[in-house]
């Protein structure tokens, strides 16, 4: 139904999407739940952010580093060849994986560092799982002279060499965490203690919408310059807003930053796609919103993998990047509220529309992006010619070079 | 009178301070809990803190991380820690018992169930590490109502707006975090902890008990002077770590021991 008496398009105004609340809920989701050790510094930096968000001179400055140190506008690309082949909808990507440092990660480092500077803080710390979120914060501290330190598991560590090397070349210090299940969620909770020890000279750059408020607000708004480029490129290019936009989801940086301008969008559906690992239906997963169910975990209220005993549960993906046993809170209330679907997709499946993008389109996608793309090469077929699909194409699969390798059994 | 609040009255009318010691749950292993707790108490432990094991445990340091995972392996669960504590009240029904650990076991069995499970297991007080009192109302609702005292922390970065905050949720006694840092780091400021205390106190009219990085009977003695309690948590769960299996009952109990001489 076409909207446009005026008195209507008030009416959706004053219900547009407004999350999440001052205490940084959506709806039973999110919120601040650290140790009593960490309320002050998330106070002194909820309140920076509230004044800065609307600083015209620090907007400016964003907005600068953006174009010239990151590269945006990304592009849109219209996927030609690999739409025709599947023989449904059109399959458009936002290309996220042009930016500097090869994902969409360093939209939100640029601005939290931007933050960190005018909060005289210069060292930043960061958790990474497959390290595209340790590589960008290591590059901005470069870039504004900061001490950097990354946590990462020592299983990432292994399965993302190349990254570990950039960071170092980046000067950052990488430092190994080998408790737990020596991924993501291990390298968040010893960056959180970094944090807890440091916090007069730290600033601590949350790499995606998970975390205590207002981490999921802020890494959200840093990220939304996709959906707003896409909400004027699409149009531009085809005429239109896309009928579905689809964007993997293990965190969920990437997909809050296409999703975001889209929420009061009526008719486009938003679909998250989480990673299946080897089934759904056995425990080599990483489906938190399809598989698991709501808990607290890293400062927030959202759903997570765990066992009956509340024991969060180790969790697999082909992705490092997906292998996280939760998921930003605004994802948790955009499922239950019914705004955005959310789905899994295999590793295999992943592994697949990788090879089909790079032979059809001659664009190498990240392992992660990969899960987006395989849904979309699903979903299109079943659609008619004349529906469009904006996919996240969220990082470049440079770093994942060694990981396909050894899938395909071939020695580089 | 709660049971933490008599011990608190009775230890001011002989002019002593509590000593609360911390152990996890299952640690070394499940079998050695119970008569751990009786050994520390009769060796001095006023209060214990008894640590529910959990696989994230983001506000600690390493040492009592690595006690969460050996009582991870061993299964350990709420509802076993529970167990545990039911058992120990058989014998022991003086010394109060408060269950520390982070909110998402809690959230699995149900706010509900857990506040009446501590009760009917004769459970005095709960610290939640990562339910601030911001997100704290419902869930600690449960708890008022089962006559359990909710134990919050405050921090040296808290400001007094938030100590208000506390007082107003707040029973027991609340624990004052004497660093910056995880639990067992070594940065201990007695200056910050004698200028905090007092302004503390305009808010909140309950004991104080401090703890995270007393690790010698020394800095034991000084934190003493200045507070209600003194919080044993990393340095005994060290000497369990280091200690043969057979060992950790008579090592410990002597630890605490040496620390109830060193703070009276």
């Amino acid at each position: 139904m076409q909207l446009k008496l005026p008195h209507l398009s008030m009416r959706l105004k004053t219900v547009a999407y407004n999350y999440p609340d001052k205490t940084g809920h959506f709806g039973p989701y999110g919120g601040t739940y650290v140790a009593e050790t960490l309320m002050g510094a998330l106070d002194e930096l909820r309140v920076a952010y509230e004044n800065y968000s609307v600083d015209s001179e620090f907007q400016a400055e964003l907005a600068y580093e953006l174009k010239h140190y990151v590269g945006r506008p990304s592009p849109i690309y219209y996927a030609r060849q690999w739409s025709k082949r599947l023989g449904g909808a059109q399959i458009y990507l936002k290309r996220e994986d042009l930016n500097h440092t090869g994902a969409h990660k360093i939209n939100n480092t640029v601005g939290q560092a931007l933050l960190a500077k005018r909060m005289n803080k210069f060292r930043v710390i960061a958790e990474t799982g497959a390290g595209q979120h340790g590589v960008a914060t290591a590059s901005v501290a470069a870039r504004y002279g900061m001490e950097c330190v990354v946590y990462m598991g020592t299983e990432d560590i292994k399965r993302q060499a190349t990254n570990v090397y950039r960071m170092k070349l980046l000067g950052a210090t990488v430092v190994p965490v080998s408790s737990g299940s020596k991924t993501l969620k291990d390298a968040l909770n010893e960056a959180m203690r970094d944090w807890v020890t440091n916090i007069e000279n730290t600033f601590y750059i949350i790499g995606t919408v998970a975390g205590p408020h207002p981490y999921p607000m802020m890494v959200r708004d840093f990220n939304s310059v996709v959906s707003k480029e896409c909400i004027t490129q699409m149009p531009e290019m085809i005429g239109r807003q896309p009928d579905m936009v689809i964007a993997c989801v293990g965190g969920g940086s990437n997909a809050m930053g296409i999703f975001h301008s889209y929420i009061d969008a009526p008719g486009v559906q938003l679909v998250g796609v989480e990673a299946a690992g080897t089934g759904i239906e056995g425990n080599q997963h990483a489906a938190a919103l399809t598989a698991g169910r709501p808990g607290v975990l890293h400062g927030n209220r959202t759903y997570l993998l765990q066992d009956k005993n509340g024991q969060i549960i180790e969790t697999h993906s082909v992705s490092a990047g997906l292998d996280y046993p939760g998921v930003g809170p605004e994802h948790a209330w955009l499922k239950d509220s019914g705004r955005a679907q959310y789905v899994a997709i295999e590793d295999s499946e992943a592994l697949q529309a990788f090879h089909d993008l790079c032979h059809h389109e001659g664009i190498i996608p990240a392992l992660e992006s990969s899960h987006a793309l395989a849904y979309a090469a699903k979903i299109a077929p079943t659609m008619g010619q004349d529906k469009i699909l904006l996919v996240n194409l969220s990082g470049r699969g440079d770093k994942d070079m060694a990981t396909v390798a050894r899938i395909s059994n071939i020695e580089l | 009178m709660s049971r933490i609040q008599s011990v608190f009255e009775s230890l001011k009318q002989r002019g002593r301070k509590a000593l609360i010691p911390f152990i996890t749950a299952g640690d070394p292993n499940p079998n050695t809990t119970v008569p751990l707790m009786h050994a520390i108490a009769e060796m001095g432990a006023d209060i214990i803190e008894v640590g529910v094991p959990f696989s994230d445990p983001m506000a600690d340091g390493p040492t009592i991380q690595r006690s969460s995972e050996r009582a991870l392996k061993h299964g350990v669960t709420l509802h076993h820690v529970l167990d545990m504590v039911t058992e120990f009240r058989t014998k022991n029904s003086s010394t109060p018992i408060v269950l520390m650990g982070y909110g998402n076991p809690i959230e699995a069995m149900g706010w509900e169930r857990f506040a009446k499970g501590c009760a009917h297991a004769g459970v005095d007080g709960v610290l939640t590490v990562d339910f601030p009192p911001e997100e704290s109302h419902e869930a600690f609702s449960f708890l008022h109502r089962c006559d359990i005292d909710p134990i919050f922390l405050l921090a040296p970065t808290t400001s007094d707006a938030r100590i208000e905050q506390v007082a107003k949720l707040a029973r027991g006694y609340v624990y004052y975090v004497s660093l910056r840092g995880v639990t067992g780091a070594g940065n201990l400021d007695l200056a910050a902890i004698a200028d905090k205390i007092p302004r503390i106190r305009q808010y909140i009219n309950l004991p104080i008990g401090v703890g995270f990085g007393i690790r010698d009977v020394g800095t034991a003695n000084a934190v003493s002077k200045l507070c209600d309690g003194v919080v044993i948590g990393s340095r005994i769960v060290q000497e369990i770590e280091n200690s043969a299996e057979e060992c950790v009952i008579s090592n410990v109990s002597g630890l605490v021991k040496e620390f109830s001489l060193a703070i009276n």
